[in-house]
């Protein structure tokens, strides 16, 4: 046998119609066909987004980057390649293909007016505009550039930033290069807590 | 796709001989169960439910850890967990995987009537074959373990296949792999059994575990599955584990005379659809029926 | 980590305490399983609840939460009076021998020498060693100068500084010697007086002292002990000075630097040790530079202040790794500012704005709350969820003008302004807005994380992000550009760091994440040669590592710490070299480790003071005779040339050389060795000293919101903790997690849920001062009751992983609240984390 992707796509139900997809009936065959499912997926390495013994994943996903395909996520496992994890996984990291594949995703800006009671959908364009505006007129009016003693400060005491704990290093760079330009101060993390 | 580890040797309700039987010398797989470095964490359950594509279910809270009181046709791996108290007063938190044990002489297979529909390979795996499948249930009175359950909707069984597929193309199974303390361990039937010698008697002579053993039982031919236990004298305290499981006297008596009419092919057949009737009255069975995904399904 | 993880599995004996590792970090634990395995190594588990890691170790203590630091030091003392210490080690690699400064006092009353009760703060200049050389027998007092007063400039006493020359005392008979005055603080710390602290019954905390310590039995020096722990240290008042008391332990043992010993904390995400390197919390820059203060008057002075000089007694050598501090600093002032941070302009110090308080996460809240942070930026951060005093949180943001989350699933904070309770009116007079930005998940994204062992690993996308989420760099990006673009448009108030910040990036808009981490490692901005070797680096190549940094403006680098990272050869932290041969676990072509590539910290300390290894069969490093250098499997932390004669100590990172077991001057706040005190709320009064119960350091915050309730009105311990089958806020989005654990849940120990005709997976209710969660019971045999100074106490345990977005919550399946309305803001007084465990509550049937 030589499964291709498209076998995987149909043969993704336990005990499904393996007999007809080949074209002739499984009975008398005693062993079903399954074929596996990961077999020429590609594979991305990564590393599991939650605690921090840093496990190598593998995602495997439909379509071998060519222009014409959307990868689709079909399987995550262990990197049996990494010295720390050696392909195992803890039952989160396990199920990260529902992490990738979640139906509960944020999909799309959006903003929650003054007084109102719902979320209304907004451009990137128009989102980025108002944080920018509300940004600078904040850091204007509170800006402190000298303390009561006379020393220069330059710091923003109204405006806070936390970062989460799957931000990247180099995203937490530009994090302190904005924030600290911004004469952020309260720039903290979940590293504190 | 190389089925080298996938040769039958034993098939259910089948009339003669097995294609296949004796042509070429195999070895069996095992997976060893170390319940002594178990911590619960239900890595393997997730892999098995992901590798295996199975529709996530409800579960109620019941006063445990455990995720549910017992397998399900679509959940098929799981660890049970019991709070001990040991004769000093100190506490043991035990948790087994439980899963199909692959019996050398299976229950299930013995048990069931419809050709084809339990099959084992000659490397020591038994596997469903849904398609032969009558949903009879002969299969789950047969089992010693309470291991195979039936989907309600399709009338099919469902267990444990340990991964034949990636058995199959080399890989060990999704929940071998998972495992995060190395307490699950795969290869062959020999090494397993060496391996888990030597951890009990690690165990006994390290660890202040005096009754450490091996779980290999004998009734059933020896299983595809051993468990180092802390107290193999015991193997109870682990969600039940059997001290001597064996086929039920009740699906011997049954097999034992109908074995004549085995060789009688069509009669095999014939039967199944007959125990068939007797369980679920004239509906027969549907393609669209075979073809069903079984529920669920994800995003 | 001073370790990692992999070399857990060549310990021989281990304590975990304040850490569930075989639940929160499943995978990590296998190594310390290995060691069971391999190599029969023991493990001690100290834990409120018998955990999934009490299930497969050797003892377990059930502990009262917030006590530890009583178990510890009873250990120190147990250790001192069996006589199971390193001597060679704790003499030489420790400031045992080190002389303290007459007047200091240790806290038999609960305070420490200099506590001003008005401002509750200590003057430290007593915390601080003799000046003065070579005391050894000459103890008696009175052979070394006075205390004399600070100098004083500018009409303040300058702050205190430590001692060039060391006053020692080689013998540790000296009275005021840190060894003399650590036996005397532990000396209290009584196998009864544990029992009475902890609840550990007396013969079962000498069972696992006995054990610990065996690894020093007889004089041996092969043997070696790890301590791990988590956020179950961490999160209590006396979070910091648990951990000390933990690495006191081991440099008494002699466990620091070596292979399979270490004091190693396991953290709880997977790149919060990245974000603690590159500074994403208030009181730091980029690899631990410390932040501007008001006073620091130009870069110089700032310099001064953060620059360590060797304290040392004069007969022996200290590296004093930090005494390159400039050349960070500049460094850092380039990669930020370009040319724009010149020599002449005190490369624009003036840029970066100086802290004068603390801003520290609890703080925002607060300030948020009292009405002075008007806007927030919360990226993939849960602040109500994750509180503390969730409450608080949610009214904080309802005084905000604004808020950004950029986040990957609905959560608590995006939706305060719906949260449980709130009516459509109430809704109306918020007046918060609120951006939520589709954020993109880690698979949707390159750069690196930094894992528990220090370990930065390069990962690749495999996909792009749903929908029209974009990958946060991206939106940051933007965000920056744009307010940029207003200030160069519009002026403003002090535009010049936003308008000078280089962002030279080939894609302004969305910064390709490896020329980032390129600009971190940093690179040449001029021809450079090493004045030894005559390597020569051309401008605008990337640098080999931190060696290479000057402070004359010739080189740039976004953190020090991880130079080395991204170098002419490329992507070091994408490596993947999976070849071990020394077989101790190190992989040194596997990613990419700070500081410099090594593994293990302080592994000079792994050899004795001849350069040999302690145990020849765990080789780290050593001294070898023929090249006159350090070699090792690993990279040395050392030094290369330094010849064990010169007796330059392995603690490079301190002033001292040496490791601390009393910490001089500023670097604690509430003591040089550590005392219980009280969690904050706590059942007992201390048994130490009544008087003196909690932290005297520790301040209560004073909203109304702040509520602090007592052992009158809530009479049971609780603890809060995740569960290996969830993580954090972010599972109960998750099917897969959710079918695992499907709803919230207390746990109760059978006894009390007996007193209270409580039956499993009936609805009980749990109060604190600041408000009650509703869950089902799990009853269990797992916590048992417990005698506290005598005292029936019971604890309880609360995981965390709910709230009120999720599926569970969704369908109706919980309460909708989140475990941290319980919690009390109140922290700790050197780390600043909040006390999330070990709080007081009561409960009863819902």
């Amino acid at each position: 046998m030589n499964p291709t992707r498209r076998d995987f796509l149909k043969l993704t139900t336990v005990g499904g119609a393996a007999a007809a997809l080949f074209g002739f009936d499984l009975k008398p065959a005693y062993a079903q066909l399954r074929t596996l499912k990961i077999a020429r997926a590609n594979e991305t390495r990564s590393t599991c987004p939650y605690c921090s013994v840093s496990c190598g994943v593998i995602i495997y996903t439909i379509g071998d980057r060519a222009k014409n395909v959307t990868p689709q996520v079909v399987h995550v496992e262990g990197d049996p390649d990494h010295p720390i994890n050696r392909g195992t996984l803890c039952p989160k990291g396990a199920s990260l293909e529902q992490d990738i594949l979640n139906e509960r995703r944020l999909l799309k800006p959006q903003v929650r007016r003054p007084g109102g009671t719902d979320w209304e959908d907004i451009s990137w364009d128009d989102a980025i505009g108002e944080i920018a505006q509300k940004v600078k007129k904040t850091r204007d009016e509170t800006f402190i550039e000298k303390d009561a003693a006379g020393h220069t400060v330059n710091r923003l005491e109204s405006i806070a930033f936390t970062g989460g704990c799957t931000d990247t290093n180099e995203f937490n760079y530009l994090v302190v290069k904005t924030m600290r330009s911004l004469g952020v101060v309260y720039l903290e993390n979940q590293a504190r807590v | 796709m190389s089925q080298a580890t996938l040769r039958v040797q034993k098939i259910s309700g089948h009339a003669g001989s097995v294609p296949g039987e004796d042509t070429q010398r195999e070895y069996t797989v095992c997976k060893l169960i170390d319940t002594t470095t178990c911590i619960g964490c239900k890595a393997c359950e997730v892999a098995c439910m992901e590798w295996n594509d199975l529709p996530f279910g409800e579960t109620v809270f019941d006063n445990t850890y455990q995720t549910m009181p017992e397998t399900r046709w679509n959940y098929w791996n799981l660890i049970l967990f019991n709070e001990h108290e040991r004769e000093d007063g100190s506490l043991m938190w035990l948790m087994r995987k439980n899963q199909c044990m692959h019996c050398a002489e299976p229950g299930c297979l013995a048990a069931c009537p419809a050709d084809g529909a339990i099959v084992q390979y000659t490397n020591g795996i038994v596997d469903f074959q849904q398609a032969n499948c009558i949903g009879c249930g002969y299969c789950i009175t047969g089992c010693p373990f309470d291991i195979p359950k039936m989907n309600p909707k399709t009338h099919r069984v469902f267990k444990c296949t340990l991964c034949t597929d990636r058995v199959s193309e080399g890989l060990e199974p999704a929940c071998i792999k998972s495992c995060p303390t190395g307490c699950l361990h795969f290869g062959s039937k020999d090494d397993m059994l060496d391996l888990a010698g030597k951890r009990a008697k690690q165990l006994r002579d390290h660890s202040n575990f005096p009754k450490a053993g091996v779980y290999d039982p004998p009734g059933v031919g020896g299983t595809g599955v051993v468990y180092v236990l802390h107290d193999a004298t015991n193997p109870e305290l682990y969600g039940g584990l059997p001290k001597n499981p064996h086929v039920p006297l009740s699906v011997k008596l049954w097999k034992g005379p109908l074995k004549w009419l085995g060789n009688v092919a069509m009669i095999g057949g014939l039967v199944g659809l007959f125990v068939h009737y007797l369980r679920y009255g004239p509906k027969a069975r549907e393609e669209e029926d075979l073809a069903a995904k079984p529920g669920g399904g994800k995003s | 980590m001073t370790n990692g993880w992999i070399d857990i599995k060549n310990t021989d004996m281990m304590l975990i305490m304040g850490g569930n590792p075989a639940e929160n970090h499943p995978c990590g634990f296998k190594w310390p399983v290995e060691a069971k395995r391999t190599r029969n190594a023991k493990m001690i588990v100290v834990d409120p609840r018998f955990t999934r890691t009490a299930s497969v170790a050797d003892l377990f203590c059930q502990i009262r939460a917030g006590s530890d630091i009583a178990f510890l030091g009873g250990l120190i003392r147990y250790a001192i009076e069996s006589n199971r210490i390193a001597k060679d080690y704790l003499l030489n690699y420790t400031n045992a021998a080190f002389v303290v400064k007459d007047g200091f006092k240790l806290p038999e009353d609960g305070l420490y020498s200099g506590f001003d009760a008005a401002t509750q703060t200590y003057d430290k200049s007593t915390w601080n060693y003799e000046e003065g050389g070579d005391l050894s027998g000459k103890h008696g007092g009175g052979t070394h100068a006075p205390a004399k007063p600070a100098p004083v400039k500018d009409g303040k006493p300058s702050p205190p500084h430590l001692p060039e020359n060391v006053a020692y005392d080689l013998t540790l008979q000296h009275p005021n010697c840190v060894f003399q005055l650590l036996r005397k603080q532990y000396s209290r710390y009584t196998p009864e007086m544990v029992e009475r602290i902890t609840g550990v019954p007396k013969d079962q905390f000498l069972k696992a002292a006995d054990l610990f310590t065996s690894i020093r039995k007889d004089g041996d020096t092969k043997k070696v002990a790890t301590i791990i722990y988590a956020v179950g240290w961490t999160q209590h008042t006396s979070g910091t000075q648990t951990i000390r008391t933990a690495a006191m332990l081991q440099l008494l043992l002699g466990n620091v630097g070596r292979s399979g010993g270490g004091v190693n904390a396991l953290r709880g995400h997977s790149n919060i040790q990245g974000a603690t390197d590159m500074a994403g919390i208030f009181e730091i820059l980029p690899g631990y530079l410390k932040v501007p203060v008001p006073t620091d008057t130009g870069f110089k002075a700032y310099l001064e202040r953060i620059t360590p000089k060797s304290a040392k007694p004069h007969i022996w050598d200290s590296w004093n790794y930090w005494s390159n501090t400039p050349k960070f600093a500049v460094s850092f002032m380039k990669a930020m500012y370009g040319d724009a941070a010149t020599k002449q302009n005190d490369w624009a110090f003036h840029y970066l704005p100086k802290v004068d308080r603390n801003y520290s996460w609890a703080y925002i809240w607060d300030d948020m709350y009292r009405g002075s942070v008007k806007g927030l930026f919360a990226f993939g951060m849960n602040g109500v969820a994750i509180g503390p005093d969730s409450n608080k949180n949610i009214e904080a943001l309802k005084k905000a003008d604004w808020l950004v989350v950029g986040e990957i699933y609905p959560d608590e904070t995006s939706e305060f302004w719906k949260s449980p309770g709130i009516t459509q009116d109430e809704m109306k007079r918020i007046q918060t807005t609120v951006y939520r930005l589709p954020c993109a998940g880690f698979a949707e994204k390159d750069g690196a994380f930094v894992n528990s062992a220090r370990w930065l690993q390069w990962k690749n996308a495999a996909l792009p992000p749903p929908g029209d989420a974009k990958v946060d760099q991206e939106i940051l990006a933007r965000i920056f550009l744009k307010v940029r673009e207003l200030y160069q448009k519009e002026g403003g108030k002090f535009p010049d760091a936003i308008l000078h910040a280089t962002w030279s990036y080939t894609n302004p808009q969305n910064p390709a994440l490896a020329e980032v981490a390129k600009e971190i490692n940093g690179k040449a901005l001029a021809d450079i040669q090493d004045p030894v070797t005559k390597q020569e680096i051309k401008a605008g190549q990337q640098l080999p590592g931190y060696a290479w940094l000057k402070d004359d403006g010739t080189t740039s680098s976004g953190n020090w710490l991880y130079s080395g990272s991204f170098t002419e050869a490329g992507n070091m932290m994408a490596r993947r070299g999976t070849e071990d041969p020394s077989g101790l676990g190190i992989y040194p072509n596997w990613a990419f480790s700070w500081p410099a590539n090594r593994r293990v910290m302080y592994n000079r300390a792994s050899c004795d003071l001849e350069g040999k290894p302690w145990d020849p069969s765990r080789k780290q490093v050593w001294w070898n005779e023929a090249t006159q250098k350090w070699a090792g499997n690993d990279v040395p932390d050392f030094k290369a040339d330094s010849k064990p004669k010169d007796h330059m100590g392995p603690f490079i990172m301190n002033p001292e050389g040496v490791g601390r077991l009393f910490v001089p001057i500023g670097a604690v706040a509430d003591g040089p060795f550590p005392e219980h005190y009280e969690p904050i709320e706590s059942p007992i009064e201390n048994p130490l000293h009544p008087q003196q119960s909690n932290n005297p350091i520790v301040k209560k915050f004073k909203t109304d919101s702040d509520k602090y309730g007592t052992s009158k009105d809530y009479n049971i311990v609780c603890t809060t903790y995740r569960l290996t089958e969830h993580y954090h806020y972010w599972t109960k989005n998750n099917p897969m997690n959710v079918q695992l654990v499907p709803e919230p849940f207390v746990e109760i120990p059978a006894e009390l849920a007996n007193d209270m005709g409580l039956r499993g997976g009936e609805k009980v209710k749990v109060t604190s001062a600041r408000g009650n969660y509703v869950a089902k019971a799990m009853v269990t045999k797992r916590i048992k009751a417990m005698t506290i100074d005598g005292r029936k106490t019971y604890q309880i345990g609360v995981p965390i992983h709910w709230g009120y977005r999720g599926i569970a919550e969704d369908e109706g399946k919980t309460a909708k609240t989140a475990a941290n309305i319980l919690s009390p803001t109140v922290i700790d007084p050197n780390a600043w984390t909040p006390e999330f465990k070990g709080f007081l509550v009561k409960l009863e049937k819902a």
